[in-house]
């Protein structure tokens, strides 16, 4: 683990700022002084923060009475986020980070006006949020109220806090300091090439689980459902029509297309209403799951190989401009409505580990089904991909890194929220496989009222009349998540526009949302997972690694392709139910990857000597690893078939060579067969997943250890180059930043850099 | 007047912000960039717009970023 340079940082001449400029950075002195310095005011406020949160907390976790205000989940998560952004993160960026504004970040000194262009920290914040933000912060916890709106609002909120906002402004960091380097060559880096190898090998396999399941969780939604179908179909069109637009008429017209795109969705949305009304219209677009599950497969092929301007490039912008605006709509809304929560604090489900949506107890089970809201391991690859390219100035990447992942903690509160709005025996109708509820609403309230809960109840005509508002056939058994979110959010937005009249489109406002993104994510995780593989066979065939060679391309990304499909098809057609089998897979491999991606971090900790704070790491790796290798193991090992999938598969297949013909929710010798295949791959790919989680960790603490021994002091940064520009750190400049800054505007016009 | 010209002040950011986010400013910051370190009338021309949307689309077959879960 030799270091590239001896020295623990560039030495105080090699930053020597241009003599001619204003300063390029505020001494680290005055920032602090700025942060020492209380007035009454900035006390007063502060201390109305810690009030309003800490009573809020109270009111979530004390007074539990009948019924809790959506509004305190509000309150609880923005005090609390704005004390960890204030205090612990600045504590992180003082400490462990140790910023140094005077050195240029890639974007000035690799500048080349396209993929390293430095942009201004407000913009890059919306850039990056876009990217982050996704389908897992809004699917993990709807699924996880099933065990009480508390654990889920604590581990979300404190979650970010301590985990999720560190790894991603850690990974950013570090990958700014080294010229935006990936996550993949950097586990090469500071592992060595058996962990940086498992790493690249787990960061494969997951993206592959987790492509799979967000197309589950698209199937799931539009299945049997004219209207979602119809809609969202029309997004390709839409989104066809806008690349060309782009392309040939009016390029770079952005804002333009965009509006454009998304009143053509509006129209899809409402047309689609109007056709699924229709007789043909119901005929043609109802799609069963399995064959629109192979509809998706095809179309991720052709969408993965399609060039990037025809199709991804538009739908990623009408995409950004969905995902922004409902989500502020959304944030606003439940300000106007605050619903009332009748939701228990914490259910049954949480010890008992029997909740019909996902199996397993609170430990672990609710840490890796919330997943991405609270710590996500996918942030990661961006954190280490495009943002660092763009970050104008080092301070930044407190408020883009840290300050990004509290913003999509709280997209996951809101998500909790919808969810908790909605009436739990809908909720549980909803959730609930259609091996427990049969399919029929006769079926599902027999089912919801079986379980024995305080307060759940529901008849077979509510779930009809529900089906009917919201304009579906049914609303039985649509697990995955989305479905429930949209019938929480269209029961928000309603009472805020429309009426009872606009819950259909509402709800479908939001499936086509979730859909979009969803399909995004497909589409560009086939993209990277096939030049990963292409770059990695190139190692043994050289001709893969050139990623032009057309028929490398496509064997590549039909393997990959074939990879998710198959895991797509086998939750599709599970006769245990697909979600709530398959989930805990995706939560698993997203935790892990955060284990992995906070053992990287770890390890360049530990290669500068700062042992000292290493805790600030080390906790939530510890934490991560805890939770995702014993829910491993518990999938692995635990003889409760509901959790373990050998114990299921042995099971079935005990139940098999008895020779019965059904067994549990399995009714034919056929799905019986298939419980036994699907349990035999599940168990397989948690093998996988943690015995190469493992040897990321474990030679994340040889690596460590080895620094300790060593009194390492060493880097495997870049150098460091001068900077020549300056810009404020947080979203508001310091009155010390605000004076510089006016130095720099004096200057009559930007500095012309020498060429190259 | 001081409403007046709030109001006008904010929507100009507001515009300026919608704007950088959705990335329509990329071609004027190219151009920025390209004459900081050619010159205005260099050996080396700056792409014409659709040159360069075509080229930032084409980069991106080459070079794919993830969009996360």
């Amino acid at each position: 683990m030799a270091a590239k340079s001896g020295a623990p940082g560039p030495t105080e001449a090699d930053l020597t700022q241009d003599p001619a400029l204003p300063p390029v950075a505020l001494d680290p002195t005055i920032h602090e002084a700025e942060e020492a310095h209380w007035t009454p005011v900035k006390i007063a406020i502060w201390l109305a923060i810690a009030l309003l949160g800490g009573l809020s907390w109270v009111m979530l976790a004390v007074v539990r009475g009948e019924t809790v205000n959506a509004i305190w989940f509000v309150f609880a998560a923005i005090c609390t986020y704005l004390i960890g952004y204030r205090f612990y993160s600045n504590y992180i960026q003082k400490h462990l980070l140790r910023p140094d504004d005077r050195r240029a970040t890639p974007a000035e000194y690799k500048a080349d006006g396209k993929d390293y262009a430095a942009t201004d920290r407000r913009v890059l914040f919306g850039h990056h949020f876009a990217a982050i933000a996704g389908a897992g912060p809004l699917v993990g916890p709807v699924l996880a109220a099933q065990m009480g709106y508390l654990p889920g609002t604590i581990w979300i909120i404190v979650g970010v806090v301590f985990a999720g906002a560190v790894q991603d402004y850690l990974v950013l960091f570090f990958s700014m300091r080294r010229g935006g380097r990936s996550l993949g060559q950097m586990a090469r880096d500071e592992l060595g090439r058996v962990g940086g190898t498992a790493a690249l090998i787990a960061t494969l396999t997951i993206m592959v689980i987790i492509v799979a399941i967000l197309a589950l969780v698209v199937v799931n939604a539009l299945a049997e459902s004219a209207w979602g179908v119809f809609s969202v179909g029309m997004t390709i069109p839409i989104a066809l029509f806008m690349g060309c637009y782009l392309r040939f008429w009016r390029p770079g017209k952005v804002t333009e297309i965009s509006i454009i795109g998304f009143v053509l969705l509006i129209a899809a949305i409402i047309g689609g209403g109007a056709i699924a009304g229709t007789e043909w219209g119901a005929a043609m677009f109802h799609v069963e799951k399995v064959p629109l599950a192979i509809g998706i497969i095809v179309y991720g092929f052709i969408a993965a190989i399609l060039p990037v301007w025809l199709l991804l490039a538009p739908r990623d912008y009408l995409s950004t401009f969905m995902k922004i605006g409902t989500i502020g709509m959304l944030a606003i809304a439940i300000v106007i409505v605050r619903p009332e929560i009748v939701v228990p604090a914490v259910t049954e489900f949480a010890s008992s580990g029997t909740g019909p949506v996902v199996s397993g107890t609170l430990f672990p089970f609710l840490f890796v089904t919330i997943a991405c809201g609270a710590l996500s391991g996918f942030h990661a690859l961006i954190a280490s991909g495009t943002t660092p390219k763009l970050i104008e100035k080092e301070r930044q990447s407190r408020f883009i890194g840290y300050g990004g992942m509290l913003m999509e903690s709280f997209v996951a509160i809101m998500a909790l929220v919808a969810a908790l709005s909605i009436d739990q025996g809908i909720y549980y109708a909803m959730n609930a496989s259609p091996a427990l509820t049969g399919g029929t609403v006769q079926g599902a309230a027999a089912f919801v009222n079986g379980l024995g809960l305080t307060g759940v109840s529901v008849t077979p005509e509510i779930l009809t009349q529900t089906a009917i508002n919201v304009g579906e056939e049914s609303i039985v058994s649509r697990t995955g998540g989305a479905p429930t979110l949209s019938v929480g959010l269209a029961n928000i937005m309603h009472q805020v526009a429309g009426g009872s009249g606009m819950m259909a489109f509402w709800y479908h406002f939001a499936i086509m949302f979730e859909a979009l993104f969803i399909l995004t994510a497909v589409d560009a995780g086939t993209r990277v997972a096939r030049f990963m593989l292409q770059d990695t066979l190139g190692n043994v065939i050289p001709k893969f690694k050139d990623t032009s060679w057309r028929a490398g391309a496509w064997i590549c990304t039909g393997i990959m392709v074939a990879a998710w499909g198959a895991v797509l098809v086998m939750g599709v057609t599970d006769p245990l139910g697909g979600i709530n089998t398959l989930f805990p897979l995706f939560g698993i491999a997203n935790q892990l990857l955060a284990a992995i991606a906070l053992a990287v971090c770890m390890a360049i900790v530990a290669k500068r000597g700062l042992f000292k704070y290493i805790w600030i790491v080390a906790v939530p790796l510890g934490f991560a690893a805890v939770v995702t290798i014993t829910a491993s193991f518990l999938k692995i090992f635990s003889s409760v078939p509901g959790v373990g999938y050998f114990a299921q598969n042995a099971a079935f297949s005990k139940a098999l060579a008895d020779g019965e013909t059904s067994f549990g929710t399995a009714t034919s010798v056929e799905a019986m067969e298939a419980v036994v295949r699907n349990t035999m791959v599940q168990g397989i790919l948690s093998i996988v997943f943690v015995t190469l989680a493992l040897i990321v960790i474990f030679t994340a603490l040889q690596a460590t250890w080895a620094a300790w021994r060593n009194h390492s002091n060493a880097t495997s940064e870049d150098p460091g180059v001068p900077s020549k520009i300056f810009a404020p750190s947080g979203l508001m400049a310091t009155p010390a930043e605000k004076a510089n800054q006016a130095e720099w505007d004096k200057r009559p016009a930007k500095p012309r850099v020498r060429g190259h | 007047m001081g409403v007046a010209t709030a109001v006008r002040s904010v929507a100009a950011g507001l515009a300026w912000y919608v704007r950088s986010v959705s990335g329509e400013d990329a071609y004027d910051r190219y151009l920025a960039h390209h004459e900081s370190v050619h010159g205005a009338n260099a050996a080396e021309p700056a792409m014409t717009a659709r040159q360069f949307w075509r080229d930032r689309t084409d980069r991106q077959d080459t070079n794919p970023q993830g969009r996360c879960c």
